[in-house]
């Protein structure tokens, strides 16, 4: 029998009596991170890292949740269950199982580049490897994010300069705190949806510190739009809310951004190829890193590329999840919460 | 080639038309006359015929980036564009070239005379002094198609704009049978000499579909009605003694079809005629498929020429005598076109015939059995109206009989291509032929983006098999197909081809074993092929 098997609840290991990331309601959860499609509603026990909590409290109200930090170790019955960062957004980890000398890690999602909020990846040895590959084809390669940035301040600029505001749609748990984190705050005052100030708030309670924003709130007057940056969920595109800001340029800032497809049918005006999942180079780095002997592959390309890994000699197979990382619309994004203003 | 680039990447990342056209207006202010004209060359769709075969670039590109091949074919599907998976799979590299796009084209015209690991040696060095970007646009130089919403419309502004010129002006001189090999920016543009161009054709003038009660219109005398029949619209030049048979897609087609080129000499003046190239024997028009055996075909065969006659109805006449009508009104330039036609004793130009409803009701009436005529519905036009170049509103107007319709399951779905990449957008459709579903029409279009996302979640989550691109999922959807034509069909497994198939809508409110049968199919067929 497997250390961990994939059920219809979830990523279970029978020893320790506990579930990864389950979709469906169990008594013991451990947590990669607080995004809606790994941490849902309706667990008995969840334990996950501790800057994953106030997060998780602000979404899914009380909860029973043990906090623990990157390298501390937890046993169930016999089977020991610690935290290593993944880097994917603030609190994000890869949880790492061992039972008599046999060690598993499940990725969650991840990325392999220092976001400057997140605690970086930290590659950890394993027998087996559960990864995703969101963005598991060899087409998808970031630009340094670096360069990124200068094209968002470059754009920002501009806008501002003809007086438009710059709308900037990105994940409100974490690809928005990323941009807040590295944009050139100089250029001008930076306004956030409802959604992205209330993330930032339970950020905060976990030691994050960002740069002075203001929330957007219906009594917010109109000029303050002009040249402004204003940072908003995917779903606010094409909303009342976002009526009330024009004139504006909006961009969104995604991986899938980095194909013509994808970005025409966003319809935005600029797409900025931003992403907080490892990339093809990325995905292929922390399998070789792991030296997993087996390596389990999960939401994304999942046939593609486990035949890749199987043509490079190294033991794959595709698993059925119910995460979100296969394709939608809004990119990462069907695993948006509930957005509200 | 940077420059070039850029303005693809610019076209392509804005859907307004200003912000088109002043890209493109600032790219023709600093390019040369050759770049210029390879641009317009380009984005007019005339490009030199493909110098590489696109399996090659596959494999290259395959083996350059160290990726086996079947994981490129499958960035393919995902991507929806091969000249941009390849561009993208490449290894980033920090070479630059100087090369203008004229540079590149006279290099990849040069290409078809030299062995194949020349081609291989060239195109390789090329990929490496790119970046992504310069990348895609080299590949699609290649491959063909940049598809980044720039109409031939959007082109001429951009041109009138940067010449200072009138827009009829620039589309007229655009027309035709030129390329960049055969002629310069000047000669083409700025200082034609009209002699070299006695076979240059007018702009067509287009109609907008009726979008509202044909009552709103004013009085239905002041319209000139008739039939809109299902062929190619073409145009038929006489000037000094030579003939030219162009359609509406810019290809001159006189070979084809002997049956008009022989009007050379059975026309009593030189003249310009706007008409329709349609099947037509024994008084009566023949179906679309007829005519489709005559498409594509250089060399005529009597039998087919037997079996499937052509003739042209005349709808407008554009030139008499060397002399421009495009500003005299419908009426009076359909009196003089009436009487070419009556002069004539040639048995292959007809007369589009006026319909004379007295009322609007009576056109309406017409128009729903216009079908029986095998024609698509009625035409209408203003009878003061000039001639106009391209699509526009207010003179000009079809009204199309709704299209048939039948209700069908889904049964397999494919990613779709450039702004439908990456979604389950291509869908095939079948009919109940007993308890067996039988596939009888592929069809993408009619669907909104937010109900086209909503199958794309329903397909991936109720997928049977996988085969590439393609997935076979539950027959579970129905929708109802609309179509403007049927006929029988040797290729197809139902028997039967439709002529442009779409989805009209989603029909929730129906189970798969609601959807109608071969038979309901096959009646249809019969009905209107008799």
């Amino acid at each position: 029998m497997r250390l961990i098997e994939f059920t219809e609840k979830g990523l279970y290991c029978r020893q320790g009596d506990f579930f990864i990331d389950p979709w469906r309601p169990v008594d013991k959860a451990v947590i990669t991170h607080a995004h809606a499609d790994h941490s849902k509603w309706g667990m008995k026990s969840y334990l996950t890292h501790q800057k994953s909590i106030p997060i998780m409290r602000h979404r899914l109200g009380e909860i029973n949740v043990e906090g623990l930090e990157y390298g501390e170790g937890r046993s169930l019955n016999g089977v020991k269950i610690s935290l290593f960062p993944a880097g994917h957004i603030p609190g994000s980890a890869q949880v790492r199982v061992e039972y008599k000398g046999e060690v598993w890690v499940i990725t969650g999602d991840y990325k392999l580049v220092d976001d400057g909020v997140s605690t970086p990846f930290e590659p950890v040895k394993c027998h087996s490897l559960v990864t995703e590959s969101t963005f598991g084809l060899p087409v998808y390669k970031w630009k340094p994010q670096e360069e990124v940035f200068r094209e968002m301040n470059q754009w920002w600029r501009e806008n501002r300069e003809q007086g438009l505001a710059s709308v900037i749609l990105g994940y409100s748990l974490g690809k928005a705190q990323r941009i807040l984190c590295s944009i050139d705050s100089s250029i001008g005052p930076i306004l956030l949806h409802g959604a992205i100030h209330n993330s930032n708030l339970a950020l905060k309670e976990s030691g994050l510190v960002f740069p002075e924003t203001e929330l957007i709130t219906k009594d917010t007057p109109k000029e303050k739009y002009r040249g402004a940056l204003i940072i908003a969920p995917p779903s606010a595109f094409g909303s009342p809310w976002m009526k009330k800001l024009k004139p504006y340029k909006v961009g969104t800032a995604s991986g899938w951004m980095s194909l013509r497809g994808a970005r025409r049918r966003r319809n935005v005006d600029k797409g900025f190829v931003l992403s907080d999942h490892a990339d093809w180079n990325e995905l292929n780095q922390a399998v070789e890193a792991s030296e997993a002997e087996k390596v389990y592959v999960t939401h994304g390309y999942t046939n593609i590329f486990s035949n890749w890994l199987k043509s490079q000699g190294i033991d794959a197979e595709p698993v059925v999840t119910e995460y979100e990382g296969e394709l939608s619309e809004i990119g990462e994004g069907t695993n948006q919460e509930k957005e509200s203003e | 080639m940077k420059d070039f680039g850029e303005l693809i990447l610019a076209l392509d990342a804005t859907t307004k038309t200003n912000d088109k056209l002043d890209s493109m207006v600032a790219f023709l202010s600093s390019a040369t006359d050759a770049d210029k004209l390879w641009f317009v060359a380009l984005l007019s769709g005339k490009r030199p015929k493909r110098p590489v075969k696109t399996s090659l670039l596959r494999d290259w590109a395959a083996e350059v980036s160290g990726i086996p091949l079947w994981l490129l074919e499958e960035s393919y599907h995902v991507v929806g564009d091969l000249a941009e998976t390849v561009a993208l799979i490449l290894p980033d590299v920090n070479e630059t070239s100087d090369k203008s796009l004229d540079d590149r084209m006279q290099d990849l015209l040069e290409l078809k005379s030299l062995e194949e690991e020349e081609v291989k040696a060239y195109i390789l060095s090329a990929w490496a002094q790119m970046n992504k970007t310069e990348r895609f646009v080299f590949n699609k130089l290649i491959t063909g198609g940049f598809r980044i919403g720039v109409s031939q419309k959007l082109i001429v502004r951009a041109l009138a704009r940067h010449l200072g010129e009138e827009e009829n002006l620039i589309a007229h001189r655009l027309m035709g049978d030129w390329s960049p090999q055969n002629t310069t920016f000047d000669k083409l543009l700025v200082e034609p000499d009209e002699n070299e161009n006695l076979s240059r054709p007018f702009p067509f003038y287009l109609a907008y579909p009726l979008e509202e009660a044909p009552a709103n219109l004013g009085d239905v005398s002041e319209w000139q009605i008739e039939y809109k029949w299902d062929g190619i619209r073409g145009q038929l030049i006489l000037r000094d003694g030579e003939i030219f048979v162009w359609s509406r897609g810019e290809e001159l087609v006189t070979e084809r079809f002997p049956e008009l080129e022989k009007l050379k000499d059975f026309l009593p003046t030189d003249c310009v005629i706007d008409g329709e190239i349609m099947g037509y024997k024994d008084g009566f028009p023949l179906t679309f498929n007829h005519l489709q055996t005559r498409i594509g075909r250089k060399q005529v065969s009597k039998k087919i020429m037997e079996d499937s006659p052509v003739v042209m109805i005349a709808y407008d006449l554009l030139e008499k005598d060397g002399k421009d009508l495009r500003e005299t009104s419908m009426e009076d330039r359909r009196k003089l076109l009436e009487e070419i036609v009556k002069n004539t004793s040639a048995d292959t130009l007809l007369i589009s015939e006026k319909i004379e409803p007295k009322s609007w009701a009576e056109a309406a009436k017409l128009r729903e059995k216009s079908r029986e005529v095998l024609s698509e519905g009625l035409m209408l036009k203003r009878r003061n109206s000039t001639y106009k170049v391209g699509r526009k509103r207010g003179d000009w107007w079809k009204w199309k009989v709704d299209p048939m319709s039948i209700d069908a399951v889904m049964i397999y779905a494919m990613r779709g291509h450039g702004r439908r990449a990456n979604l389950y957008s291509d869908y095939t459709f079948a009919v109940w032929k007993g308890d067996e579903l039988v596939p009888f029409a592929k069809a993408y279009s009619g669907l909104t983006d937010k109900e086209m996302q909503s199958v794309d979640q329903f397909v991936k989550k109720n997928t049977i098999e996988r085969f590439g691109p393609v997935r076979s999922v539950k027959p579970q959807l129905v929708f109802e197909i609309g179509f403007e034509g049927i006929a029988p069909s040797t290729r197809h497994k139902s028997g039967i081809a439709l002529r442009f198939p779409r989805i009209l809508r989603r029909r929730e409110d129906k189970k798969p074993e609601e959807a109608n049968t071969l038979e309901d199919l096959k009646r249809i067929l019969k009905f209107y092929n008799t």
